[in-house]
Order: structure tokens, then C-alpha cells, then sequence
């Protein structure tokens, strides 16, 4: 089965949504990543680090300017 | 205006604001700023501190523009772009004390590490030890930001909290403009409470709206860019990221040529501008700083444009930054260009252990 996994980021700084999102990448291979940030420079930091790792990143926008980041591989 | 935003996003954003920078700064220090000092956020801060009386030394006391408009020009791009978000809540106190020790170190070496970059780029090789210790102070920081460290979330707070602090730098620039001379020494003579020095480096700067342009420029390319000092070490190291990095390499690139061009490079260790050659404690100084600016979430610029967002946390370190240079240069603890002070190197070590407790200890609280 595809793993499947939920980091909430919301009112952290960087560079801990881009590290926490990085870590779970590392220890998953493959399967769906998602990661709730609540500002911009989290938004662009954590999609970064995911595509130089390969993974294929969606972002939707939600309430309350939240972000959330859905990383494929 | 979405044009200019996406391309300051893009990789191209740190590295157009590190040219900005490193073209800025020595352009500043040929318009009277001191030596390789056309923008140190730290060193400016300190003089800030100093004009407004928190300390006595009188060689650096002056309301620096640079720092104003920088906070400033964060605040306006940041209200342009809609990323105007007050926010608070994450450790402040522990912030304010991570801004004092930060200090502390930047000012045992002279200069945070935006100084740093420039000092090298101006041909101080005392700057290399102070980037090695800055270096080390973000791996040790690195090191426990793995091991679980962190400051704990923010959450909104009232858009009033934002403005606080771009109140208090339009503040500070009218103490700036109107200087107030209410208080009379022994002999009657106007003294204070706004000090500003008649000799040193205090007494150098650049014409007052040239200084607040450049502060405001940066200011907003910054906070577009998210520019850092300490990040773009850290991000290299923590998650193999050089985004930030090539804007300091942009950045140190075209203060060489800048210095080259204007004729301010001076190869060498001894005689250089507000520095001093003792290589153990300027390699120490930014051991700690490094350490506390990683500890805090970024470099002292990155904390004043962050600050200018509305971020009550960032404004907070600023604090410690400003109440810490004051106690620095009370508590002999900064160096000057004759080496270290009295008080400079057992600091490092009480503020090492300190950075070292905060790090142990600070978890994100299970609620």
C-alpha cells in the first residue's frame, strides 16, 4: 500500500517546515507526503526542497491563507 | 508589480539582492559610512543603542537610517504583497535573550555576519576566522534543530502588534531629524537624551536620505528574497539547499569589485577599519553568534525584516539585539580595535553555555 503522511508546519519558522518535510521524505521512498504551512516562505522553501529530491509537488491554497503542499513520487 | 515579485522569489532573488548589497555597502563607506561598515546590522543596532543613552561609549553613538529603512522597507513590501501578518507567541522572552547573546559575540568579533561578508570582501582576512566561527556556531545549532529543537509555534496576534515596530523605527527617525537636546550638564550645556559622537565611528556616516534609500531598498528586496545571512549557511548544511547561499557568494562577489573599483581594498589582518587581529576570539565571537542567530530562526537582517512582516518574535530578538549592545559596551564586553575586552572572551564561553541549555532544553510544547 502507498504510505501516506501528514506534517502540520502551521506558525513554525523556518527552516523547520522545509527540515520536518525533508526528514519524512527521506524515510518514505515513495508514497504521498502532505504538509500544512500557514505562510509563503514555508510554502516556497518546503516545494523546493521536495522537487530537488524529485518528488512532484501540488500546492492549494486554503483558508485563512494556509497552504497545502501535496508532494508525490 | 507580480512580475518583479515572482522573479524575487525565484533563484534569482537572493542573488539580485546580495549585488544590491554588495554594491550599496561600499558605495556607503565612500559617502562617510566607516570601513567596510556600509551596512552592519549589528554594529548599528549598537550605535542606535548608544544615541538613545543605553550606553556611554562615545565613539558610537548615532541613529544609523540603514536600520530604519530596512525595517521599513520589509514592512511596505510586505503590505504590498499581502504577507503582512502579525503573529507572535513563539518563546519571546527566550527570542530577547538569543538577541542579547548575539550580540554579545557579533560585538567581541565587530560585526554580524553581514559585516563579515563585507569585511572579507574589503580584504580584512580577520574576517575568515570570524566566518569559520559563524560556520560552527550554525552546525552546533544545526545539530540540536535535528536532535528536536524548537522555539514552539506563533499564531496570529492583532494587526495593531504589527505596527509596533515600524511606529518605533518612524520614531527613532524623528529623534533622528529633531535630535532633542533637553538635558544640561554640570556647566549648563545641552546633553541629551539623543547622544550622537564627535569622534569614532559613530561620528562617520553617510548623508541621511542616501543611508534611509539604500535601507529601504534593501529592506524590500529582502523580504521578497528572504535573504539571510545565517539561512543561507544553514540551508546548505541542514537540507542541502544553496537558494540563499549564492546570494552571499552574489553578495561578497560584488563588494570585491565595488571595493576594487572605489579603491577600498586593503589587503591584510593588521590596521583595518573597527577590527581588531586577535584571531581566537574573533573566530569565538561568531561561534556564538552563530549559534544564537540559528537558535532564533536567522541573521540579524533577516530578524529586522521579519519584524517588518509583523512578526512579534523577530521583533523581540531585535530588542535583545538593542538592549544587549547596550549592556555590551557597559559591561566592557565588546572589543575594540586594540583586541578584546576584559569581559569579551569569558562572555563567549557563559553565552556558549547558555545557547547550549536553550538548545537542550527547548521542545515544542505538547499540549
Amino acid at each position: 500500500m502507498e504510505e501516506q503522511k501528514t506534517i502540520d508546519a502551521r506558525g513554525l519558522s523556518c527552516p523547520q517546515p522545509p527540515m520536518l518535510a525533508r526528514q519524512a521524505l527521506q524515510k518514505m521512498n515513495k508514497g504521498v507526503l502532505e504538509v500544512i504551512v500557514d505562510n509563503n516562505t514555508a510554502r516556497e522553501n518546503v516545494s523546493r526542497m521536495a522537487r530537488s529530491l524529485g518528488w512532484e509537488v501540488s500546492i492549494e491554497e486554503q483558508p485563512e491563507g494556509n497552504f497545502r503542499i501535496v508532494m508525490k513520487k | 508589480m507580480s512580475v518583479i515579485s515572482r522573479f524575487l522569489t525565484s533563484r534569482w532573488g537572493p542573488i539580485l539582492t546580495g549585488v544590491a548589497v554588495g554594491v550599496m555597502a561600499p558605495i556607503l563607506v565612500k559617502l562617510g559610512n566607516p570601513g567596510n561598515m556600509g551596512i552592519c546590522m549589528v554594529c548599528f543596532t549598537r550605535d542606535i543603542a548608544g544615541a538613545l543613552g543605553l550606553h556611554q561609549a562615545s565613539v558610537v553613538q548615532y541613529i544609523r537610517p540603514e536600520i530604519i529603512g530596512a525595517l521599513l522597507g520589509a514592512f511596505v513590501a510586505a503590505l504590498i504583497f499581502r504577507e503582512f501578518k502579525p503573529r507572535t507567541g513563539s518563546a519571546p522572552l527566550v527570542r530577547f535573550l538569543l538577541g542579547m547573546l548575539a550580540t554579545f559575540g557579533a560585538l567581541v568579533f565587530l560585526g554580524c555576519p553581514w559585516r563579515a561578508y563585507l569585511r572579507l570582501a574589503g580584504g580584512d582576512w580577520n574576517a575568515i576566522f570570524g566566518i569559520l566561527g559563524l560556520i560552527v556556531g550554525i552546525g552546533i545549532g544545526i545539530m540540536f534543530l535535528k536532535r528536536g529543537f524548537s522555539l514552539g509555534r506563533n499564531h496570529p496576534a492583532p494587526k495593531a502588534l504589527g505596527w509596533v515596530m515600524p511606529a518605533i523605527m518612524i520614531t527613532l527617525l524623528l529623534l533622528l531629524i529633531v535630535a532633542p537636546q533637553f538635558g544640561r550638564d554640570a556647566s549648563g550645556n545641552p546633553i541629551g537624551p539623543i547622544f550622537f559622537s564627535e569622534k569614532g565611528p559613530g561620528s562617520e556616516y553617510a548623508p541621511l536620505l542616501i543611508s534611509l534609500g539604500v535601507g529601504l531598498l534593501i529592506g524590500f528586496l529582502a523580504q521578497r528574497s528572504r535573504f539571510c545571512t545565517v539561512g543561507a549557511i544553514r540551508d546548505r548544511i541542514l537540507i542541502r539547499d544553496s537558494h540563499l547561499l549564492n546570494g552571499i557568494l552574489a553578495l561578497i562577489a560584488a563588494a570585491f569589485i565595488t571595493n576594487l573599483i572605489l579603491g577600498q581594498f586593503s589587503p591584510g589582518f593588521e590596521n583595518q577599519p573597527v577590527a581588531h587581529s586577535d584571531g581566537l576570539w574573533n573566530f569565538g565571537g561568531m561561534v556564538l553568534a552563530g549559534l544564537a542567530f540559528t537558535l532564533a530562526g536567522g541573521c540579524p537582517g533577516r530578524q529586522l525584516f521579519l519584524a517588518g512582516e509583523g512578526d512579534g518574535d523577530a521583533a523581540m530578538f531585535i530588542t535583545g539585539l538593542i538592549v544587549g549592545a547596550g549592556f555590551a559596551h557597559s559591561f566592557n564586553i565588546a572589543s575594540s580595535p586594540s583586541g578584546p575586552a576584559a569581559f569579551g572572551p569569558i562572555t563567549v564561553i557563559v553565552g556558549l553555555v547558555v545557547c547550549i541549555v536553550i538548545g537542550l532544553t527547548m521542545r515544542e510544547a505538547r499540549v
